[in-house]
């Protein structure tokens, strides 16, 4: 078949695709969003599979479950911490009797390039007792997704895919196989395998811990862990998972060069471990340097709490930094070789140059009128959330006060407002509102909390490149009013210089109201604006 | 053959559109290929960098060891100072002498520009007058890949047709600013 070069998010999209997948759902989050607009891109020329972008990860989840329930295939992406709010029907699917193939990529983002945190997903694997598929290479993604496809199939449980940012957001080349047709449609026999009551939940969850050896099993007989014994060198041997297995293949010829021999090396791609491959390897040597992306998982599996009979060297002896992204030079680091020096920088010192909203962003109006507005006031707190309007924390603003995950603005302005501090104002996006903010309001709509909610609506999902919000713009005020908030405190703007005055004073009212109150502040995001006007 | 390149610009300035005519060239030479991307929050008015490795054997890492880079190809003068201890001794540098000027604090041009002339193997380009020379000032980033042509391990034709097909839906005109672009920087180095 055809070699081409893809993304690692497209070769994602592209192993469900010839895996036969019916359906696919996701919420935008870097580095996953490019694998559902693959998809969507694929399925308008193609007219399948189905694939939306959904309210947030745990509604995409719930939909592949379903798809999942009447026999068809169906994938879910998400970046790592949207695994955390898919987090519920992940962890109970876990002991239904998947029917049609469940496949969860999550992309997790060592380094934090663009994340609030850099949580490691095999843990949430290990956890749910499920296999995780841990790619090294693009070939290996395309690969994995088609395998995953069939693991959830014969075992019967979901199958993760762990992406980091590096491979999800780097190209690469891949062999494409031949496509396999997509499922019929074939409801679940027994639906008892799929009613959590407590005596059926005991049943399946003994059911999957039994399970476990047959998966180890399949570890010990995967092409996709691979172990090169050397039996004259037993210095030292190497284990590598996923990514960072290619920053020491990138090495080895000069380990090679060095200690004229080869060091036996275990490259792990599939879990739960290949017990009997890690035994082996470790039989023959007095000292392993684990080299894994994310979370010293493996190197505290293999570390325990006993003493060692043999040195164990990682993120946790110091030999790789215990947190971060891992890099070329760091693994050389570890392995000892030499940094070379580049063209050294004059002494010259460079301005940081962090990110920054767009110039014309519509938010850069709101906080305007928002800041000037709260200079009146002695004390007050803005909490925020986690999109494009974040930058709004950067000192040129310094607008927002709090950030933790998606919708936690509107909940923390309504406890910091009943713990006494006021006004409490909570700032947040159209996108975060619909993922993650209408059940908070509720929230604070139940207890007519004394607090405004400004809504940045600028009619994208900004920061992850202007996806479709789930909800028109037009909608969000009757959404806003369906809740229940009272409608003389409802209350749509034009997030614009030109409304400057008197945006200040609606928002003065409002905030000085005390109750709570809603102000939907709109206008296009200036890139998705510029996009179409280029069409 | 292995050929390392580091990228460098500011969000937005198109980083990845000259990585990508670069590697669609490659790739029609037969060579195999990795590319790191930035997208997401890096993306937005910040600092970025990207590599592109091309070689005639199979690449592991798609990042670049330290002192290692055969060319660092930025598209923003001031950006060059964060990666020049990525680029090897013998590496080449070939640098935009456009600035983007979206921090408060971004020092005096001229000082950069006499900083990065001290530095023997550096190429400067004045890419918005060779654009503008050229017929559009959107054609700037084809103008660095010019630049770069010169040291690439790629035909000049397989870039052009790489040109070619990546404006050809937007018509004969562009394609023709874009291919006297890419002379034009060509003929700057």
């Amino acid at each position: 078949m055809e070699q081409t070069v893809l993304l690692g998010d497209d070769a994602v999209a592209l192993g469900a695709i010839h895996a036969g997948i019916t359906a696919a759902y996701a919420y935008p989050g870097t580095p996953s969003t490019e694998i559902m607009e693959a998809l969507l891109s694929y399925a308008e020329k193609n007219q399948k599979p189905i694939a939306h972008w959904c309210a947030n990860e745990k509604t995409a989840y719930e939909a592949a479950l379903g798809v999942s329930v009447v026999g068809r295939r169906s994938l879910v992406s998400m970046k790592h911490v949207g695994l955390n709010v898919a987090a519920d029907p992940f962890m109970s699917s876990a002991l239904v009797n998947i029917h049609g193939g469940l496949v969860i990529a999550v992309a997790d983002d060592p380094g934090m390039h663009s994340s609030q945190n850099e949580q490691d997903s095999r843990f949430y694997a290990n956890f749910a007792r499920i296999i995780c598929l841990e790619p090294s290479t693009h070939q290996e993604t395309y690969d994995m997704m088609r395998e995953a496809f069939e693991l959830s199939e014969r075992y019967h449980m979901p199958v993760l895919l762990r992406l980091v940012t590096r491979l999800a957001h780097s190209r690469g080349m891949v062999k494409l196989t031949k496509p396999r047709e997509e499922n019929p449609l074939s409801k679940s026999a027994s639906s008892n395998q799929w009613i959590l009551l407590p005596s059926n939940a005991k049943r399946q969850w003994a059911e999957r811990i039994c399970l476990q050896p047959q998966l180890r099993g399949y570890s010990e007989s995967s092409p996709f862990n691979r172990l090169r014994i050397n039996e004259h060198y037993r210095d030292f041997a190497v284990i590598t998972t996923g990514m960072a297995g290619n920053y020491y293949l990138e090495c080895k010829p000069e380990i090679i060069a060095t200690t004229k021999s080869e060091p036996s090396h275990l490259h792990i791609g599939t879990y739960p471990l290949a017990e009997d491959k890690i035994r082996t390897l470790l039989g023959l040597v007095k000292r392993v340097l684990i080299l894994e992306e994310g979370y010293p998982f493996l190197e505290r599996t293999l570390r325990g709490i006993l003493p060692q009979a043999i040195e164990i060297q990682g993120r946790e002896s110091g030999h790789i930094p215990p947190d971060g992204e891992l890099n070329p030079d760091l693994v050389r680091k570890a392995l000892g070789l030499t940094i070379q020096s580049g063209v050294l920088a004059p002494e010259y010192k460079v301005p940081a140059r962090p990110p920054q909203l767009c110039p014309g962003c519509p938010h850069i109006d709101s906080y305007g009128a928002l800041k000037e507005v709260l200079s009146s006031f002695n004390v007050h707190l803005v909490t925020s959330d986690i999109g494009c309007y974040t930058l709004g924390a950067m000192p040129e603003y310094s607008a927002i006060e709090t950030c933790v995950c998606m919708g936690a603005s509107i909940g923390m302005a309504r406890g910091a407002s009943e713990a006494g501090l006021q006004p409490s104002i909570a700032v947040l996006g159209d996108s975060t509102f619909l993922h993650s903010g209408i059940q908070p309001l509720l929230d604070a709509i139940s207890v007519n909390a004394n607090m405004t909610v400004l809504i940045l609506d600028n009619q994208t999902v900004g920061m992850t490149g202007g996806q479709t919000t789930i909800a028109p713009s037009s909608n969000l005020k009757n959404i806003v009013l369906g809740l229940g908030v009272h409608p003389e405190h409802v209350h749509v703007i034009e997030a614009h210089r030109r409304c400057h005055e008197q945006n200040k004073v609606l928002l003065q009212k409002e905030i000085e109201y005390p109750g709570l109150s809603v102000v939907i502040a709109v206008r296009e995001c200036i890139e998705t604006a510029k996009r179409k006007k280029s069409l | 053959m292995n050929y390392d390149i580091l990228l460098s610009g500011v969000g937005g300035q198109g980083v990845l559109s000259v990585s990508a005519v670069i590697a669609m060239a490659a790739l029609e030479e037969g060579l195999y290929l990795k590319q790191s991307e930035v997208h997401g929050m890096s993306q937005r008015g910040g600092a970025v960098s990207a590599t592109l490795r091309l070689s005639d054997a199979p690449i592991h890492s798609p990042l670049i060891s330290l002192g290692s880079a055969h060319m660092l190809l930025s598209l923003e003068p001031m950006e060059c100072f964060r990666y020049l201890n990525a680029l090897s001794k013998n590496g080449i540098l070939i640098t935009s002498t456009t600035p983007v000027k979206n921090i408060e604090n971004y020092p005096d041009l001229s000082e950069i520009l006499a900083q990065l002339r001290k530095i023997p193997q550096a190429h400067l380009i004045n890419t918005e007058e060779l654009a503008r020379s050229s017929g559009s000032l959107r054609a700037t980033n084809i103008v660095m890949v010019g630049a770069a042509s010169r040291h690439l391990p790629l035909q000049v034709k397989s870039l052009e047709r790489a040109i070619h097909s990546l404006f050809e839906r937007k018509g004969d005109k562009i394609v023709e600013i874009n291919l006297k672009a890419f002379q034009a920087g060509r003929q700057a180095v």
